[in-house]
């Protein structure tokens, strides 16, 4: 690592239109009455989603014992208990920090701009997400397009992403010419993302917003399950120029059910070896008080400030990536 | 077993696959945001050169290749294969036709060369990036041409054949650039 170079590695135009891109999105939010709020950076409990990792540091408390403090991976829960207080839609730009992430597309920190909308279903948020980014992009004839997860599986490899088991679909990779699939190890999900990854995320939004939609129940995170013949978790994942932007979700309101898949994510975390971390109480008490029927979106503003600026390399859009902070 | 993490993965890096040494030349990280993480990297097998893709689970992982590059004199080729010394510790080793590959144009004895040992044994010999060479066989010059231009083949002490300037002539040393296979100029007595 280079700790001696002290340039930044954006050029002062991509700074500028960094800038440009802040205030382009506080000024939509904000013509559109929702309120900025900022929520702590470092909280006692990690992220319990299995495919997270919190980077954590300690409090060196007055009056009490050192607390391990963690940063967070995303403002959602905290943003949630400002929802259940009663603040109406909200947003936050911040930094989020999600370790053992670095690459072409990835930083350990990064900005988020995240946003909930009280009484709005997901679909209407959709809406609202390619406004922004339009406004942002200053492309105004920007189409957009919905497509289920179910739909985009079916188009691009013919697979039926509820129906075929884990040997189906590493024959699918292997069809796909994914050198490495013939002696992986991965569950069910751990495949749909390698075809995604590899397969068909390259196809997705080319030259126009593309959202995909309604995941495998498996995948649901924090969003809401909508029952049926093939139930279906109600998230959203936004592609521009074959890069995911944005990830949505029509909210868990219910604490009973949020409980289980907490149960759930830790249960996974101590199978692959990680000490579980403590629950957020403090959340799950927000929820047990009443969160509102809502649906919620986060940005990655970083790749957006790729796409307005043509970057293809996130360091491109940083002022100093973490080998050089 | 030295081992490498995927979190380790970066070009350069040199790793075992299916019992062959590979070095690591771009490693690509793909994650989806509430995914399985995947490290796609294109690797080239020292062995054979040829380059080849491979996905790798995040947080696996993979065996490290005892490869590195070591500065060795040339000493002599025995008809069959050729003889280089540690000039520190004076070991011997010797490497075959596959390992030396095009070095063997361009190296005489006592050159000193950049030798990749897999285990112990060389994989490829690297040339000093310049040589100096004496010709052995060139057509004679045209009188009065200075300029360089056209140029002509001249058969080298090594065998290796190379594009000189006309009035460069039979038994001259040249100083010639093994990466390219370009004639720089002509070159005195060492």
């Amino acid at each position: 690592m280079s700790y001696t170079v002290w340039e930044p590695t954006a050029s002062l135009e991509t700074l500028r239109a960094r800038a440009g891109l802040f205030s382009r999105a506080r000024a939509f939010l904000e013509a559109a009455g929702v309120m900025e709020v900022e929520t702590p950076i470092a909280g006692r409990a990690p992220t319990p989603d299995p495919a997270l990792e919190s980077l954590s540091t300690t409090w060196m408390g007055c009056g009490r014992a050192a607390l391990p403090l963690y940063l967070h991976t995303s403002p959602e829960l905290a943003m949630k208990r400002l929802l259940a207080a009663g603040s109406g839609p909200i947003y936050q730009i911040c930094k989020v920090f999600r370790d053992r992430e670095r690459g072409r597309l990835h930083h350990p920190e990064f900005t988020l701009l995240e946003w909930y909308r009280p009484g709005w279903g997901y679909r209407q948020l959709m809406d609202e997400v390619a406004e922004l980014v339009r406004s942002i992009l200053r492309r105004p004839a920007l189409r957009m397009e919905v497509l289920t997860y179910r739909e985009l599986f079916d188009r691009g490899l013919a697979l039926d992403p509820w129906q075929a088991d884990p040997e189906d679909l590493r024959h699918c990779a292997l069809a796909q010419g994914i050198a490495g699939a013939e002696d992986m190890q991965l569950e069910r999900d751990g495949w749909l993302d390698l075809l995604l990854t590899h397969s068909l995320e390259a196809g997705l939004g080319n030259g126009r917003l593309t959202f995909v939609c309604d995941y495998p129940t498996s995948q649901a995170a924090l969003a809401r399950v909508r029952e049926g013949p093939f139930p279906v978790a109600e998230r959203f994942e936004l592609y521009l120029g074959g890069m995911e932007l944005a990830n949505g979700f029509q909210e868990l309101t219910d604490p009973e059910e949020q409980r289980r898949r907490f149960r759930r994510d830790l249960e996974r975390r101590r199978c692959a070896g990680a000490t579980p971390p403590p629950a957020d109480e403090a959340f799950l008490a927000a929820l047990d008080a009443g969160l509102p029927e809502a649906s919620g979106v986060a940005l990655g503003i970083d790749r957006l400030l790729m796409v307005l600026t043509g970057a293809r390399h996130i360091d491109e859009v940083l002022a100093f990536p973490v080998e050089r902070a | 077993m030295a081992s490498y993490s995927t979190n380790e993965f970066r070009g350069g890096l040199k790793i075992m696959l299916d019992g062959d040494p590979y070095l690591i030349v771009e490693n690509e990280f793909v994650k989806p945001g509430k995914g399985q993480a995947f490290n796609r990297v294109k690797v080239r097998n020292l062995k054979t050169a040829r380059v080849v893709e491979k996905t790798f689970k995040s947080g696996e992982s993979v065996e490290a290749a005892d490869v590195h590059d070591t500065q060795m004199q040339y000493l002599y080729n025995d008809g069959e294969l050729w003889h280089f010394m540690d000039q520190d510790t004076f070991e011997q080793i010797t490497a075959d036709a596959a390992a030396v590959g095009d070095a063997a144009k361009w190296i005489k004895e006592q050159d000193v060369c950049n030798v990749t040992l897999w285990n112990g044994s060389p994989l490829s010999v690297e040339p000093p990036n310049f040589v100096v060479l004496s010709i052995t066989e060139t057509d004679p010059g045209v009188r009065g041409d200075t300029s360089g231009g056209g140029g002509k083949p001249a058969t080298l002490e090594t065998g290796a054949v190379v594009r000189v300037p006309l009035f460069v002539q039979t038994g001259e040393l040249i100083k010639v650039d093994t990466r390219s296979g370009a004639y720089v100029s002509r070159a005195k007595e060492e």
